[in-house]
């Protein structure tokens, strides 16, 4: 393929691709922690301790619950997504260069 | 105008539309028929993503389950909104390089086995019908309500439209019916929820609204008001809840994992270009889900207050004519036990099970006579919550168009994700039974012509389960997810996260998790619905959240099997290295 180029015998390239992958783990533990925060600890397991604060006329713990980790959620994916790009990037692993799927009959 | 006659105009012309979409849209290769060719834009996928999604369950009855759940609510918002991180993280971008039609494709080419494939296409089966079921149901209650047609019959217009774009254009065809529908129901949405906002609070954002301070002049906010009055009639406050912490943690996390294995959601990712696009295009559905998921809880809360506003101490000959329209329904029943004439609204139910009327027999001021038994609480109203929504525009006065609107966008959520449903369970019997595994010889048109056959049964059953439903529709929604959670989402899960887990492994997990799940919950749904209370409970947790209990299950038993049986054949090794990489496509083409 195209991009073989960047990669010169099969031992550099096994590495490339577990330097990509660990640093692709890296950022998924990173963004996963945020996800369980503001869902499951704010949301739920801490809802009462923040309770006791308000924004906005929201008690604190309930708007995490009912508006605060959507938001949250959306900036994760967003961040995931352009974090990947630069990964790719980096890796010379362009996305771009994805084929369509395959022709139907799986030839 | 009156409602009646707007509303046949708004949902003619929505059906229209879709219609029109469905003749422009038609297909002629399987790869068009199952994945729309994989050229859609990632903003419209995201858009289609966010219709397939948003089913009549988070059109009509989210904000109505909120509205009485209150901060128990919180587990269907954060549930069916995080599980979207997980798809876009974990399973989206992978599967999209993976570069097939199907979930089950995905399962039977990772664990190199055609049981396995089989074993997928049986849980998305189950999961899919469990799933439209509701939508069917949801379509013909909104026919009833507000085309005065019958609800059977209200179900069956829903399938001959599902029909004309599932079956003509497969995928496409459901991709860009989905872009209109989406546009159609979040419209139908919000407009309400901005004027109910407006008259409530002043403030025009629903999201800003539900804690705002009240424009009565009282000084409270919004949920100060429903905490006080909610705690003087005797419920629970409102944002405090009822459920256990553990239960809400275990719905909630069962909900989120069970939306990312929804194979319905996970195949909308096959249809953008690249892996890339997979990633942006999850960010953009939840973005469209969002606008909806965010505004719910704000109605919910306002449909709670107007709801006491309008309907506790008042004299039934003085209720609104909603009142009595969805009385006539059977979603509304009222029994007057101190005989003062006036509606008491209290915690606790009215009288026992849903209202069953003495006929057309009417009491001497004019509501319907119930045959139910009273229970001792002082609440004299049962009151359907799938309702909420629908009636919301009524309740808050709102002129014919809104009304007629919310109308045409609970058909709109109702209908496109019945038919994302249809089209991977078509998909699944067409491809991964008939073409994988049956009869590999088969040609192109003919795959294809099973892929329509398969979709036209689908929507006949799919039509049977709605006009003999199982059960409400938020209710039978809540299933799927328990087994999603529990047998897909964890084999696709380590399919690409693990390099060692085998076959036997991944087909053990599957088969004990849905075994474990399923059990749970029809011993407490159906077998001893009596038993089904919290001392009874597996650890507190109830059978809307097992699931995620289920999912543990499927980890554990799987690695035990794993360890104890042969490891993962090289080829396959390379497959996985390969889907983790998004550039080096070679294998999964060139094999």
């Amino acid at each position: 393929m195209a991009h073989n180029e960047h990669i010169n015998d099969d031992l550099s390239a096994s590495e490339h691709a577990n330097a990509y992958w660990r640093a692709n783990i890296r950022l998924l533990i990173k963004l996963l922690l945020v996800w369980f925060t503001v869902s499951f600890l704010a949301g739920i397991v801490f809802v009462d301790t923040l309770n006791a604060y308000e924004v906005f006329g929201f008690k604190l713990g309930f708007w995490f619950a009912q508006q605060g980790s959507i938001y949250v959620f959306v900036a994760l994916i967003f961040v995931y997504a352009a974090k990947m790009k630069k990964l790719d990037a980096a890796y010379g692993a362009h996305t771009s260069d994805s084929p369509n799927h395959p022709p139907s009959d799986d030839g | 105008m009156d409602a009646t006659t707007l509303t046949y105009i708004f949902v003619g012309l929505s059906f229209t539309l879709y219609i029109g979409i469905a003749i422009w849209s038609r297909v002629a290769s399987t790869s068009e028929f199952y994945v729309a060719g994989g050229g859609v834009h990632p903003v419209l996928n995201g858009m289609a993503t966010a219709a397939d999604w948003m089913s009549a369950a988070s059109f009509i009855s989210m904000a109505g389950l909120i509205a009485f759940l209150g901060y128990d609510g919180s587990v269907y918002l954060m549930g069916w909104t995080g599980g979207y991180v997980l798809l876009a993280l974990l399973l989206a971008p992978y599967l999209r390089k993976f570069g097939k039609f199907t979930v089950p494709d995905f399962i039977g080419d990772r664990y190199y086995s055609d049981a396995a494939r089989l074993v997928a296409v049986m849980c998305l089966i189950f999961i899919s019908f469990t799933y439209v079921a509701g939508q069917m149901r949801g379509v013909g209650i909104v026919f009833s309500r507000f085309l005065e047609v019958d609800i059977d019959m209200g179900v069956l217009i829903g399938m001959g439209i599902v029909f004309m774009y599932a079956v003509l254009g497969g995928m496409k065809g459901i991709t860009y019916t989905q872009v209109a529908q989406y546009c159609v129901l979040i419209f139908a949405y919000t407009v309400p929820a901005i004027f109910i906002s407006m008259l409530i609070t002043g403030n025009p954002v629903p999201q800003f609204g539900l804690g705002a301070e009240l424009s009565d002049g009282s000084g409270l906010t919004v949920l100060q008001k429903l905490d006080r009055t909610l705690t003087d009639l005797g419920f629970s406050a409102y944002t405090e809840g009822t459920k256990s912490n553990i239960d809400i943690f275990a719905i909630t996390l069962a909900l989120m994992v069970g939306t990312a294995g929804l194979p319905h959601v996970i195949v909308r990712f096959f249809t953008v270009p690249n892996v890339a696009d997979a990633r942006r295009s999850a960010g953009w559905a939840l973005v469209f889900i969002a606008i909806l998921y965010t505004t719910a809880p704000a109605v919910g809360a306002f449909a709670r207050i107007n709801f006491i506003d309008t309907v506790n101490e008042t004299s039934y000959k003085d209720t609104p004519d909603w009142f009595k329209n969805w009385e006539n329904l059977g979603l509304i029943g009222w029994s007057d036990k101190n005989g003062d004439g006036k509606i008491q609204y209290r915690a606790g139910a009215p009288f026992a099970g849903k209202p069953a009327f003495d006929g057309d027999e009417r009491t001497r001021i004019g509501a319907r006579k119930l045959t139910n038994d009273n229970t001792l609480s002082a609440n004299e109203v049962y009151v359907d919550r799938d309702i909420m929504v629908l009636a919301n525009p009524e309740i808050a006065g709102l002129p014919g168009w809104v009304i007629a609107l919310v109308a045409a966008g609970s058909l709109a959520a109702a209908l496109s994700t019945a038919a994302g449903l249809l089209l991977v369970i078509s998909s699944a019997i067409s491809h991964d039974v008939v073409k994988k595994t049956i009869n590999p010889n088969i040609s192109d048109r003919q795959e294809l012509r099973y892929a329509r056959i398969a979709a036209a049964c689908a929507i006949g059953v799919a039509g049977y389960l709605g006009i003999n439903p199982p059960g409400f529709v938020a209710q039978v929604v809540a299933f799927a997810f328990g087994l999603a959670a529990a047998s897909l989402f964890p084999a696709i899960l380590m399919g690409i996260f693990s390099l060692s887990m085998n076959k036997e492994g991944a087909i053990a997990g599957m088969l004990s998790g849905l075994l474990f799940t399923g059990t749970y919950i029809v011993y407490f749904k159906f077998v001893a619905p009596d038993m089904n209370s919290a001392n009874n409970w597996l650890i507190g947790i109830s059978p809307e959240g097992i699931g995620a209990i289920g999912m543990l299950v499927n980890f554990t038993v799987a690695y035990c099997v794993m360890r104890l049986t042969a490891p993962v054949p090289s080829d396959v090794q390379s497959l996985i290295q390969n889907i983790r990489t998004p550039s080096r496509a070679g294998i999964a083409q060139d094999h």
